[in-house]
């Protein structure tokens, strides 16, 4: 061995260990939420927060199907009591009475600090007389039976009053004293993990936690209930998909490592040449997944995923190598083949680099596994395998299959002018779609099936806790002001649910009023004795028999000495929930969430417009915010920068082939089957009545980078020095072609859409490409045999 | 905090209906069920122990078979209660309830109990209540007790009184031992 080969052997094996140390350390997630865009702007921040950390994302739906109602409606009590027991529950909901009791007996024990309408005015002799009137009133009418029992303790109907400025929230149905389904076939909990959302792991045991008590809860020893249990909400999205992009990873690579190694033994017939061949497929995904841990910090399943493909195409350089190389010497292969096989690692390369300035994760970690594992791939190939080729490589003769496909270059040559139809056909295809539909929803990408997202959304509205699409955000340095802050824009909004624009304006202020209005409040309570004699007067021409109200004398001096409410207080009530929901910390600063709801469902254009007229220069800085819209704005953001990074990537691949061909013929050569394969992927995929995704894009950019290097070599096969022989190299180019195709054939199976699309864009116009290609190229010379 | 439980107590008042032959409860029923519509002014009287003096209020009904039912307080305040389809809308002032009656197993008896009554539906009438029939049909009573304890704990009986087709008061006895009567007046020509 000479030194030159220990040299770079013991080089290989240094950057060998290193990439697998900090491979090893890597973490490695399947969450998806990980793959969610960074946003760029505070609002989108948030948003993105809250999709990944916030409340709605700890939220898991139980719905108990099957058998009768009480006999569900004792599941649910006993699933309940269980999952509360276990204390790694935030708060489990299931609608029974018992918690209704509680959360009504908290709200009057507190009404006097929680009543918007408690203010002095309220407390004298007019005040008194017109409220306590009102409430007569009330008692002979719907709430007549509720007022009742109320009226000795509350005749100023405070009660009522906090009831009413909840607004009208439907409520869920009630089946055998629990929440039920609106069909009432079902039981309903809602179940808040203390967990984050964003902690799949702890989202998985939190499922089976559930899964776990319902099955104890069902079947107490000795019995079994032919109830059934279905779990929905962002935390079951979570690790579903999480499992989903697991299994799909191991699959497509197993799947098309296998297909490959087949191809590969069919090419070779030679083991160690397939052992061989594979070695810079291993050092470029080593170095791949080492270069995004160190990039990253995290690497992701689904880059993983992405990572099949570099299994197509690192494998073509040992197929150029083994196949191509006249003999094996590597002075001959460094002189002959390295030339282009360089060119054609570059372009994929400088493809590949256009990702790695996205601010989608995913692209970013796709571009840069990409780049650094094509570059180890093809450092392998040029540095290492030569010394490793043994001197007597038995390969498979593959002339006659080489003479065959030159017959068909031919064929393809005179089939030329079709090209010409093909572009018509993909631009009339195109244009008569007025372009290419863009997918403007990030939706588009979720791994959740459709049948599953609709069970959630019917799940969640029967529960009356729907998707909420536009909501108020105030921000604040402190909770305190938030809620100040929270209570003064409802204050601001409020005239839209009296002339019934909004139907709702969920506030934290309304669970938690701040702390300064709450003093407010109970400044406003005159002493027993004031009370006692404006009561006397108040209660004048009113038919109220004495002493009925001397309840109503002992709370209001007892509500005196109350201490403002805090978050701690609210404990055991379904408000604790409903605040944390609505009032978040990010960093160290607040925000208090006012979602608004309209009769109508979606707010229509003219309501939007009125919030914010209302909301134009407010002193709290609140916005309105479309979470829907802001998340497809967000994703139509990076749709654009993808757009941009392609045009950059393919600018960058036609200069680099420009400087390196320096020839416009042979530039176009190479250049136009490649833009003819994209245009004909892209009107097919249109034709297919797909919406194009951002993977779309990006898979029609890779098919350029990927692409060339079969165009690179059709360029080289008229160059009569450089080659061989043209049935070796037309030969190396189809199985390395076929390599890529089985690869992203493999990923456009996926059932990650992510992968899928990606996959569906690149196998047809990697194979386009090479058809194109060789149909464009010059006629071959002879080369020296 | 289920607001809309209150709701109960004031479905009850009901409608007077036109002539028609017949001479027990089955013919009764068959009577109640000849008639599709329904317009009858009002008057309500609340005694409570609370007050001195009783609660009067006044307005009309309106019934539309098979399923809608409103109640329009006229004195001393506007408001109104609707049911239709199901969905009962309660308005007072700028205030407006809307809640699914199948939301509420609690209150359909009360419902029923009507919309029963009127559209001559006597196997609806008997789920929710023992029925007491007495009288003949120049004058009956129909005594209806909750068969639901939840139910039974508010009211203890609702008693409808009238004659031939046309029901003329329908008196609600609390378990607290207050009392509402609706007096119904003759029909309102349309």
């Amino acid at each position: 061995m000479s030194d030159g080969r220990l040299l770079r052997a013991a080089v290989l094996a240094l950057l060998v260990a290193a990439a697998a140390l900090i491979a090893a350390r890597a973490r490695y997630t399947a969450d998806l939420s990980a793959f969610l865009p960074q946003a760029p702007t505070a609002t989108q921040r948030l948003l993105v927060e809250q999709l990944r950390e916030g409340p709605a994302a700890r939220i898991l739906i139980a719905a108990l199907g099957g058998g009768e109602a009480p006999e569900r409606a004792r599941v649910s009590a006993a699933l309940a009591q269980e999952l509360r027991a276990q204390g790694t529950f935030a708060s489990i909901s299931n609608g029974d009475a018992a918690s209704l009791e509680r959360d009504r007996r908290f709200l009057f024990a507190h009404r006097y600090l929680l009543s918007p309408s408690v203010v002095a005015q309220r407390f004298t002799v007019a005040g008194l007389h017109a409220a306590i009137a009102d409430s007569i009133e009330s008692l002979a009418s719907p709430e007549g039976p509720l007022v009742k029992p109320l009226f000795p303790q509350d005749p100023t109907g405070e009660l009522l009053g906090i009831l009413d400025g909840f607004g009208a929230e439907r409520a869920p149905r009630t089946s055998a004293g629990v929440w039920a389904s609106r069909d009432g076939a079902e039981a309903l909990l809602m179940i808040e993990t203390r967990a984050s959302g964003s902690d799949t792991d702890a989202q998985e045991r939190a499922v089976h936690a559930v899964q776990g008590a319902f099955a104890h809860a069902c079947a107490p020893p000795g019995a079994s209930c032919g109830l059934t249990l279905t779990l929905s909400g962002p935390p079951v999205f979570a690790v579903t998909s999480r499992a989903l992009i697991t299994r799909e990873v191991v699959r497509l690579s197993g799947l098309s490592a296998a297909l490959i190694t087949l191809l590969l033994l069919f090419a070779y017939r030679s083991v160690s040449a397939l052992f061989l061949g594979l070695l810079p497929v291993a050092a470029g995904a080593l170095a791949g997944v080492a270069a995004v841990a160190a990039g990253f910090g995290t690497v992701h399943g689904i880059t993983l995923g992405f990572g099949v493909t570099l299994i197509g195409e690192a494998v073509d350089y040992s197929i150029y190598l083994f196949l191509q190389a006249g003999s094996p010497g590597a002075a001959d292969f460094r002189a002959r083949l390295w030339p282009t096989l360089r060119l054609g690692a570059l372009t994929s390369i400088v493809g590949f680099a256009a990702l790695l300035p996205s601010d989608f994760p995913g692209l970013a970690q796709l571009g840069l596994y990409s780049v650094a594992g094509l570059a180890a791939a093809a450092a392998v190939t040029r540095f290492v395998l030569p010394d490793w080729i043994p001197r007597r490589l038995a390969l498979r003769d593959l002339s006659s299959l080489g003479r065959q496909l030159l017959r068909g270059v031919h064929a393809l040559r005179r089939l030329k002018p079709a090209l010409l139809l093909v572009l018509i056909a993909a631009v009339a295809v195109i244009l008569l779609h007025h372009g290419p539909r863009l997918s403007r929803e990030l939706a588009a990408l979720s791994p959740v099936p459709l049948a599953e997202q609709d069970l959630d959304e019917r799940l969640r509205t029967d529960l009356g806790a729907p998707d909420v699409r536009y909501m108020v955000i105030v921000p604040a340095a402190s909770a305190e002001s938030a809620l100040a802050a929270s209570a003064a824009v409802a204050q601001r909004l409020s005239p839209l649910l009296a002339d019934g624009t909004l139907s709702g304006i969920e506030a934290p202020s309304r669970y938690l009023p701040p702390a300064a209005a709450q003093r407010q409040r109970l400044a406003a309570l005159p002493d027993a004795e004031t009370l006692r004699a404006r009561l006397a007067e108040a209660l004048a021409g009113l038919a109220v028999r004495p002493g009925v109200l001397e309840p109503f004398i002992a709370d209001v001096a007892a509500a005196r000495t109350a201490v403002p409410l805090r978050r701690e207080d609210l404990a055991g009530t379904s408000f604790a929930s409903a605040v944390d929901a609505l009032l978040v910390r990010t960093g160290g600063s607040y925000s208090a969430l006012l979602p608004l709801s309209a009769a109508s469902g979606d707010l229509p254009a003219q309501a939007i417009g009125r919030v914010q007229s209302l909301l134009a220069g407010n002193a709290e800085h609140a916005q309105l915010l479309d979470l829907k819209g802001e998340t497809d704005r967000l994703y139509g953001s990076y749709l654009r920068q993808a757009l941009v990074l392609a045009a950059a990537g393919l600018a960058a691949v036609t200069a680099l082939l420009a400087f390196a061909l320096r020839c416009v013929r042979r530039l176009g050569r190479v250049l136009l089957p490649l833009l003819l394969a994209v245009l004909a992927v892209a009107a097919a995929l249109i034709a297919c009545g797909h919406e194009l995704t951002i993977l779309h894009l990006v898979g029609l950019l890779l098919v350029v980078a990927v692409g060339s290097n079969y165009a690179l070599f059709f360029d080289r096969l008229a160059l009569a020095s450089a080659h061989a022989s043209p049935e070796r190299t037309v030969s190396s180019i189809l199985i390395a072609n076929l390599a890529t195709v089985i690869a992203f054939g493999v990923l456009a199976t996926a059932r990650v859409p992510l992968l899928s699309d990606l996959g569906s864009a690149v196998a047809p116009g990697t194979l386009l490409a090479l058809l194109f290609a060789a149909a464009l190229s010059a006629p071959e010379r002879p080369g020296p045999r | 905090m289920r607001l809309p439980a209150a709701l109960l107590l004031l479905v009850l008042p009901t409608i007077a209906a036109a002539a028609a032959p017949g001479g027990d409860f089955d013919a009764l029923m068959q009577l109640l069920a000849t008639r599709h519509q329904g317009h009858v002014p009002y008057t309500e009287v609340h005694e409570m122990a609370m007050l001195q003096e009783p609660l009067r209020s006044s307005g009309e009904l309106f019934y539309q078979a098979p399923d809608h039912l409103e109640k329009r307080t006229l004195t001393p305040r506007a408001e109104s209660l609707v049911l239709d389809h199901g969905v009962l809308t309660a308005r007072r002032g700028t205030r407006t309830h809307v809640l699914e009656l199948a939301a509420y197993p609690q209150i359909v008896p009360f419902v029923e109990s009507i919309r029963a009554t009127l559209a001559g539906d006597r196997a609806a009438l008997e789920h929710h209540f023992q029925v007491g029939f007495s009288g003949d049909l120049a004058h009956w009573t129909l005594e209806l007790t909750p068969r639901d304890p939840a139910v039974a704990g508010t009211v203890q009986r609702i008693t409808l009184e009238g004659t031939r087709d046309a029901i003329q008061t329908v008196t609600i006895r609390q378990s607290d031992g207050d009392r509402s009567v609706v007096s119904i007046g003759p029909e309102i020509p349309p």
